[in-house]
């Protein structure tokens, strides 16, 4: 048997309290290629992460060639041997290929960086990585395909043992991700290992020997990849944790049509979509990471600006209205990261969740606000999203929990009374309880009859809230599911399908 | 890959504008494309260039220096304070580039070691830099002896050499430190993003603490070239000076979004545009009241073609899109 390159043991991480990794123990052997499989937020990510230096594990223990290794930083990483191509490109875009690859280690004569030596070695690491391009060139200029190809030749220029591939193909065109493969074929031929994170099942069984798929932060299931059909591999991944229980429907969605998209397309990102959301419907979108769940969302608020289609409120059309007059018509928006764009950090609960509807708050002819009626309004929102009444009014709520923190997005936007909520990830990084009295608090809305979207990369919440489920896969509607057919499998088969199926740029309907 | 006309004419902006800005003054007046006005466009632009040479720094960051007027007034009050105790005059220099240094790296150290913003920190620093000058002076104009205006208006084949010279070898200096060094392109890769900088392995802090040391050793530098040309150290000495080199630099294509930009021709050119831009009103007899108007004017055209420019950086195609997700690492 050949010697581990890497092992993990019992690794374990938490982000604010809910865990990410359990105990994962995963072992890598010399010169083989570890595929990675799992779910959005299954802990992939996490797991490179904590391999490549960026995070560290709240317990456990990492070997690397039979010796512990902790490392501190990226920079730790690289001197042990391990390069981490990232899915988001770390290029300087500011600089050229060869600038970008000898950044902290240019070579020198007197102080002045010996451009001759830097263009041969660049050359020489162009060649290795298959990129016939100057070394001069701007890296602004490249496609991200290209891209993809220096930070690999960046990997290269540290003589790593091993190499984290971390979904390397989501922005490649066919041609793009065809020289990748080669490219993989060669660095495992001079016996380096390699760990693959994908999505793409079909790739996996390409490149891997072994197969590693994760699943709420557990392993899952491993071993030799020919062990592994593709519908075993996805029945590993969705595997039910039966955590949560979901509130039973109160009542059936109702005939006429609240929201409706037609033909909505942003270039690029989403092209075709059409759909239509009814009064008291919850209509759930599932998706892959950039298969245009959030930039939906965006358009139908109009953050962003449609190229073609439209958009009917309560059959009025509102494409051309900015955010704040659709928040007027009755559109809510809830955004996928709430610490960045949906609270103010600092500012008090009673701040945050009087925001979007301060305004009618106010009191003629000068708008001064009615203190008193709006903290009374709070007060009753507060109660009815059930936010901790430990916390006071004036309490930053930075200090609050994350379940907490989404309770306080969704008071806000309650207390502007939206006939139609968007949610992305409503229930993102929240511990089971919050969870389970947001699931309460979206069927209740919908019972009173608005209308709801939500996306989520929680299939099971989709298919424990939702009365239809679209799947969206490289902005195009790929499926439609209604409650009858409701199968965590065929959901995630169909977007796995539909985001192989096309390029961002060769997008079928 | 071939660039559009929009990004071509964008690029070339202030080359365009200083071309356009020639013909015009050119053709309303005569005696403007004459060589000793081009000379005199240049001295008076020089101590402003220098400046904004130091600011071009900060600026790479994603940072910038307010405090760069008020430097230039410490570094001459030094200077002229020295000379007026009778110490030799390249002492007093020498003492003047050392307190602007000693600036410099106040606000590197307020900057990269407490972290504080730089807006804010050098705003600080303006401040009490004003006030330690007003302090040395007493508030009273200094008078500087012949010894010290020679050397801005001796000539050599005509041409006051003196100031011309500075400014070329800070220029070539600065170009060379940026293009040409490790620290110059670290100063790129910190100014574009420095979370990313930082986990390449650049040593983003040291980087920052050079950079405002290097501001504040230029702003003391241009502050001695304008008192051997002007012969005096008044209390308003540099006044709001930090934007007219602000100016120069963004008017330059230096941007104030941090990693884009240079010293050559960028800075230097902002710098004897806006000079022109004085020099040809002057030429042309126009109402001095309008002086302000004009400039505020270039300062906003300067910030405009930036904020397009940046505009235009990031919808490239796979510029700097923020992916986040649920594996996002969360450091």
């Amino acid at each position: 048997m050949t010697a581990k390159a890497i092992e993990l043991q019992e690794i374990d991480k938490r982000f604010f309290g809910v865990p990410v990794l359990r105990k994962v123990s995963l072992s890598v052997f010399c010169g083989e290629t570890l595929g990675l499989a799992g779910e959005n937020g299954a802990g992939k990510s996490t797991l490179m992460n904590i391999l490549g230096g960026n995070l560290q594990p709240d317990s456990g223990s990492l070997l690397l060639a039979g010796q512990p290794y902790r490392p501190r930083s990226p920079h730790d990483a690289a001197k042990a041997g391990i390069a981490f191509i990232h899915q988001e490109l770390n290029l300087f875009s500011n600089l050229s290929i060869a600038e970008n690859l000898f950044l902290t280690d240019f070579p020198t004569r007197a102080g002045i960086i010996d451009r001759r030596v830097l263009r041969r070695r660049t050359g020489e690491l162009l060649d290795q990585a298959g990129l016939n391009l100057s070394p001069e060139t701007p890296v602004h200029r490249l496609s991200s395909g290209q891209r993809q190809l220096v930070e690999i030749a960046k990997a290269l220029s540290l003589d790593p043992k091993v190499i984290l591939f971390d979904e390397p193909t989501t922005s490649l065109t066919q041609r793009e991700k065809e020289h990748l493969f080669s490219l993989v074929a060669r660095l495992q031929s001079r016996g380096l290992t390699l760990i693959y994170i994908s999505h793409v099942l079909a790739d996996l069984t390409r490149l891997c020997h072994r197969v590693a798929v994760l699943r709420d932060g557990q392993v899952a299931g491993c071993g030799p990849m020919k062990d592994f059909s593709h519908d075993r591999l996805i029945t590993l991944m969705v595997g039910r944790s039966l955590e949560v229980q979901f509130p039973p429907p109160t009542s059936a969605p109702a005939p006429e049509p609240i929201l409706e998209a037609r033909d909505l397309t942003r270039r690029g990102k989403i092209s075709g979509v059409s759909f239509c959301l009814r009064r008291g419907e919850i209509l759930g979108i599932a998706g892959l990471m950039g298969s245009g769940r959030t930039e939906l969302a965006r358009l139908l608020f109009g953050l962003d600006p449609l190229t073609g289609g439209s958009i009917h409120l309560e059959g009025r059309p509102v494409q051309h209205l900015s955010p704040r007059q659709r928040i007027a018509r009755g559109l809510a928006f809830l955004t996928e990261d709430r610490r960045e764009d949906g609270l103010c950090l600092d500012a008090s609960i009673t701040e945050n969740i009087s925001l979007v509807a301060a305004a009618s708050y106010t009191r003629r002819p000068l708008g001064w606000l009615r203190l008193d009626s709006l903290r009374l309004a709070v007060a009753m929102i507060r109660e009815r999203v059930q936010l901790t009444s430990t916390a006071r009014d004036s309490q930053p709520v930075r200090t609050l929990s994350g379940g907490n923190q989404q309770k306080a997005v969704l008071a806000k936007w309650l207390l502007a009374r939206p006939r139609v909520l968007l949610l992305d990830e409503p229930t993102r990084g929240i511990d089971v309880g919050a969870k389970h009295e947001i699931y309460t608090l979206i069927r209740q809305l919908s019972a009173a009859g608005a209308g709801i979207l939500i996306i989520s990369s929680e299939i099971e919440e989709l298919t424990g809230l939702c009365d239809r489920i679209l799947v969206l896969a490289s902005g195009c509607l790929h499926d439609e599911i209604p409650k009858a057919a409701f199968d965590p499998e065929r959901i995630l088969r169909s977007a796995m399908a539909g985001a192989a199926a096309s390029t961002p740029s060769s997008a079928l309907p | 890959m071939i660039q559009s006309p929009a990004a071509a004419t964008l690029r070339f902006a202030p080359i365009l504008l200083f071309i356009l800005l020639l013909a015009a003054f050119g053709l309303s007046s005569p005696r403007f494309l004459e060589p000793q006005n081009l000379v005199n466009i240049a001295l008076q632009s020089s101590s402003t260039a220098i400046a904004a040479t130091g600011m071009t720094f900060a600026l790479l960051t994603a940072g910038v220096d307010l405090s760069v007027g008020a430097i230039m007034f410490v570094a001459v009050a030094v200077a002229g304070k020295m000379i007026h105790h009778g110490q030799p005059v390249a002492l007093a220099f020498c003492a003047a580039l050392a307190a602007g240094a000693a600036f410099g790296a106040l606000n590197g150290l307020l900057v990269a070691r407490l972290r504080i913003l730089a807006f804010i920190a050098t705003l600080g620093t303006l401040f009490a830099g004003r006030g330690f000058g007003l302090w040395l002076t007493e508030t009273r104009a200094m008078n500087m002896p012949e010894s010290v205006t020679r050397l801005g208006t001796d000539r050599w084949l005509g041409i006051p050499w003196m100031p011309l010279a500075v400014l070329a070898v800070v220029c070539l200096l600065a170009h060379t430190v940026l293009v040409a060094t490790p620290f110059g392109r670290m100063i790129y890769a910190a100014g574009h993003d420095a979370e990313a900088a930082r986990k390449a392995g650049v040593p983003v802090r040291r980087v920052l603490f050079c950079v405002y040391l290097i501001s504040g050793v230029c702003a003391a530098a241009g502050g001695l070239v304008a008192l051997t040309q002007t012969g005096a150290v008044s209390p308003k000495f540099g006044e709001q000076k930090e934007f007219a080199a602000i100016a120069a630099a963004v008017l330059g294509g230096v941007s104030l979004f941090g990693g884009r930009g240079a010293v050559l021709p960028g800075t230097l050119l902002g710098a004897l545009l806006i000079q022109t831009v004085e020099n040809g009103l002057v030429i042309l007899n126009a109402n001095p009241y309008i002086y302000p108007l004009v400039a505020s004017g270039v300062i906003f055209l300067a910030v405009l073609l930036d904020s397009i420019r940046n505009r235009a950086q990031l919808s490239l195609p796979g510029g700097c899109q923020a992916a986040a997700g649920p594996s996002k690492a969360r450091s």
